[in-house]
């Protein structure tokens, strides 16, 4: 049957590259994937950790994306990947999915801590916050719209509004600083929810009016971090490593690295490269806090 | 006694003062291309560079370049275009040379409209639902590329059936009078002589696959794919990528530390690989009208 | 003759000589292909409907769900530990404002953009300025959030002393110029498709050019120009990556243009990523995916009608 030519060249137009494409694919000499998910307040240092070990075992390689903690744990129960990064414990309801979906308990892993800072724009005056000034500010209901509600002289801010800038409402990030700060309470409405750690910053950085929250490591020279008391009359503790792992900073929290029972192979070296001090000086590199010395173990 | 008579007088005082008004208001929707790609240019200047395009990121995608997402814009054009292309042309050409004026054809016709009108994020549901979940594919290329091929159908359709209903019918008469199938006369002088207006629409689309992001976000596209430097084909139909669109978005929301005019440097590389691509689609279209044989 | 759907006579039936079987057999096979493209074209919008309803639905039937509360609530709750609620009405608020404020930009400046295009300028020049205003259209939404984010941002802070930069302003401004060439490209076509001798006619009666623009033109293309209007509206509800960057995300009904918002179309983009398959709050987000599905459908349908007026005239 005699085919038209240009029917043949469309056709290959249309397969030849399809083709070609699909020869793409893993690196040479990859011998195993592994598939890293979760928090998006950890995807900076999960993908830190990737890159590096990419070099130290270039036949494994390491998929990171983010999309949030509860994302990488619902992947964690599907199967779809091994490794889940979370700002935040597994809830019961997510344990029992677990143990239902793949018939192992969850194992919790302890990669490092970070502490929420509550940043200002740094010609804001304040010195100082108790957590209930920022439950005044933040929470439904509370008392405080304005800078002089807190008896601050918000000098660099000529409406005296507070703009309120948070994570979005399913991120990590955003539970564990209404669980702190609000105490389970929800936030008001007309708050700024954005959607990276690092853009909450950014924008306070350029808004004099603004208050926001985020991973300490994230600072930049255009906003400061504001001390907190966890009660009014109580000493205002500025974030730090040590004012994190000694428990003083009140807003600070475990990272967590999720697997699906006791981790095997391939999975267990990254992890327990993750926890050696290569690993934890990447922790500490991103701005986060590393464990302290002797707690290299994959912790509970 | 030719002299203007008052309201002559004010009659061409208005149509001064409109020309400017009018002229003015063009200019306003001109410059802001010009300002826009200024700008972008200006701030990205420093770290623009060959090695920005071939290298992969590196020190947690605060430095090096952005290899890796060009790539995998290419591969999530290339598929989606593969899969949008047959399928619109044949489409249009049904719908054009085929189809009977009645209800059925009426309703494809406003599906088709309206499937144009879909917002971009509902693109990405539907692709979530159907490719990622239904399909089985995960995050993939084949999702992704799916997911914007349903995206970019309805325009290649439309663009398509205005390139055929443009070539003239005594062209298909003629054919007709002298023995030729309907699919004859299409394949023979119908679609070569279409063929700037259709290739015109696809290669469009192509700019506006590059651009969109909403619709990979959750399809397919991820913030970090270890890639070296100038693989040409690092990545599987089945595996997810990085993507120019969504990689700017990460790098002014996520990526901390990065010096600014590397996020300015990718919106530049972005912007200027969507208007290269619609440069070419009008000189074609340019190009392609001065052979028209009507 | 039975007719095809634009007027043509059907290809010709029996012959007087008979046609190799095997080029008759290929001809159908090629109809049948061709006529399983165009269906397919119906089955993607059914489908895409079918897949967003079926996640959606579950919800609506839910006991803790209530559709008045949906679509007059303005609180929007739903990872709340307090008490979850799920009302948007305050983002069809937040997405009605950008729209309006965007449409009231762009249709102005692109239909006057228009009718200079089409009535005030040589050949030459308007062939360039479309193409500028072409390239205008394609640049990527999410460089026009980014340029939101950073540029505009800053400027309304210093030019209006807003306390935020990110707000109804600033995202209307983007998505004006987001809409402006729908708006000029289906503008000028209604423009064109005025006979001249509308346009002799009146300058044969003295009228100046903008008289016979005002005059005459306007009110002849008018179906043609609340299409252009109408179809910027679907773009601009449909926009998601500029608003979720430039419209600082906040659940709330603005007071003013200065006060930050959020849309339907950023609420979906923005948690979609985070929420597990298949729980409420999946359910809800499809909710709004149907909710603008019906609102886009229904912007396209009037744009379609009005357009299908003109031509019925």
């Amino acid at each position: 049957m005699r085919v038209p030519r240009r029917f043949v060249t469309a056709a290959l137009a249309v397969v030849l590259p399809l083709a070609v494409l699909s020869c793409g694919g893993r690196r040479h000499g990859v011998a195993t994937v592994l598939l890293d998910r979760g928090s998006d307040t950890m995807i900076n240092v999960a993908q830190a950790w990737a890159e590096a070990y990419a070099r130290v075992a270039p036949e494994v390689s390491v998929e990171v994306a983010g999309g949030g903690s509860g994302v990488g744990i619902a992947a964690l129960i599907e199967g779809t990947v091994q490794m889940a990064n979370s700002s935040r414990p597994m809830k019961p309801a997510e344990r029992d999915r677990l143990r239902a979906a793949r018939g192992v308990d969850p194992v919790q892993i302890v990669a490092g801590y970070d502490a929420l800072a509550v940043f200002v724009h740094r010609d804001n005056p304040v010195a100082s916050l108790t957590l209930a000034q920022l439950e005044a500010v933040y929470a439904e209901h509370g008392a405080a719209e304005r800078w002089s509600d807190l008896g601050i002289r918000n000098t660099a801010c000529p409406r005296d509004t507070i703009i309120r800038i948070s994570r979005q409402s399913s991120s990590g990030t955003y539970d564990f600083f209404r669980e702190v700060a609000l105490r389970n309470r929800d936030f008001k409405l007309g708050t700024l929810e954005l959607n990276g750690s690092k853009e909450v910053v950014e924008l306070v950085g350029h808004t004099p009016c603004a208050i926001g929250y985020s991973g300490m490591g994230y600072a930049t020279p255009a906003v400061k971090m504001v001390p907190l008391a966890r009660a009014a009359g109580a000493v205002a503790v500025a974030p730090s490593p040590r004012a994190t792992l000694d428990r003083s900073y009140p807003i600070a929290r475990p990272l967590y690295v999720f697997v699906a029972g006791e981790p095997e192979g391939e999975t267990r070296r990254y992890l327990d490269w993750m926890l050696s001090p290569p690993g934890q000086a990447i922790v500490a590199a991103v701005g986060y806090v590393p464990l302290p010395a002797g707690h290299t173990e994959a912790g509970r | 006694m030719f002299e203007a008579t008052p309201q002559a007088l004010r009659r061409r005082r208005q149509e001064r003062i409109a020309t400017s008004v009018l002229a003015a208001m063009t200019f306003a929707t001109v410059v802001p291309l010009f300002a826009i790609l200024g700008y972008l240019l200006v701030k990205a200047w420093p770290s623009l560079s060959i090695s920005f395009l071939i290298e992969p990121p590196r020190d947690l995608q605060t430095h090096g370049g952005i290899w890796p997402a060009l790539v995998g814009t290419i591969y999530l054009v290339t598929v989606s275009l593969a899969a949008a292309a047959p399928v619109g042309v044949l489409a249009a050409v049904w719908l054009n040379e085929y189809a009977r004026d009645n209800w059925f054809t009426r309703t494809v016709n406003l599906a088709v409209i309206n499937l144009a009108g879909v917002p971009s994020i509902v693109h990405a549901l539907f692709g979530l639902g159907a490719f990622v979940l239904a399909a089985g594919l995960g995050q993939s290329v084949l999702a992704a590329s799916l997911t914007l091929a349903v995206m970019t159908l309805p325009v290649i359709i439309a663009s398509t059936r205005e390139a055929l209903a443009a070539v003239p019918w005594a062209f298909r008469e003629a054919c007709w009078n002298v023995g030729a199938t309907r699919w004859q006369t299409i394949r023979a002088v119908v679609l070569p002589n279409a063929i700037s207006g259709v290739l015109t629409g696809v290669i469009l689309q192509v700019s506006r696959a590059a651009g969109e992001s909403a619709p990979i976000l959750f399809t397919g596209a991820v913030m970090y794919k270890a890639v070296e430097k100038g693989d040409l084909l690092p990545y599987g139909l089945n595996e997810s990528v990085m993507a120019l669109a969504t990689h700017l978005y990460n790098l002014v929301t996520q990526i901390n530390g990065a010096p600014e005019s590397l996020q300015f440097a990718t919106a530049t590389v972005l912007v200027g690989v969507v208007l290269l691509v619609n440069s070419t689609a009008i000189v074609l279209r340019v190009v392609l009208r001065t052979r028209r044989k009507w | 003759m039975t007719t095809g759907a634009s007027g043509a006579p059907a290809a010709p039936g029996r012959a007087r000589f008979r046609r190799p079987p095997l080029s008759v057999w290929t001809e159908r096979l090629i109809e049948t292909v061709v006529i399983a493209s165009g269906v397919s074209a119906v089955v993607f919008v059914a489908v895409i409907l079918f897949f967003v309803v079926r996640e959606a639905a579950p919800v609506f039937v839910s006991e803790h769900f209530s559709l008045r509360e949906f679509l007059f609530s303005i609180e929007w709750y739903p990872t709340s530990l307090v008490k979850v609620r799920y009302g948007v009405a305050a983002m069809i608020v937040g997405t009605l404002a950008v729209t309006t404020l965007a449409m009231a930009l762009a249709v102005p400046f692109g239909i006057g953009a228009a009718i200079y295009l089409s009535e005030f300028c040589g050949p030459r020049l308007r062939e360039t300025l479309k193409i500028v205003i072409e390239l205008l259209a394609a640049i990527p939404s999410v460089v026009w959030g980014f340029l939101g984010l950073t540029v505009v941002n800053r400027l309304l802070i210093l030019l209006f002393g807003a306390s935020v930069g990110l707000n109804v302003l600033n995202a209307g401004l983007l998505l004006a110029l987001m809409s402006v060439p729908i708006v000029v490209s289906i503008g000028e076509d209604a423009l064109k498709a005025v006979p001249d001798a509308h346009r002799e006619a009146a300058l044969a009666m003295g009228a100046t050019r903008w008289q016979v623009v005002y005059r005459v033109l306007l009110p002849a293309a008018r179906h043609g120009l609340l299409a252009a209007a109408l179809l910027g509206v679907g773009r601009a509800v449909g926009e998601t990556m500029a608003v979720l960057m430039a419209t600082g995300h906040a659940v709330q009904i603005p007071g003013g243009l200065l006060d930050p918002v959020r849309t339907l179309t950023a609420n979906i983009a923005a948690e979609m990523g985070e929420v597990s398959q298949g729980s409420e709050h999946y359910q809800v987000l499809f909710a709004i995916g149907v909710l603008l599905f019906a609102i886009t459908f229904l912007v396209n349908l009037t744009a379609d009608l009005v357009v299908r007026g003109v031509r019925g005239k």
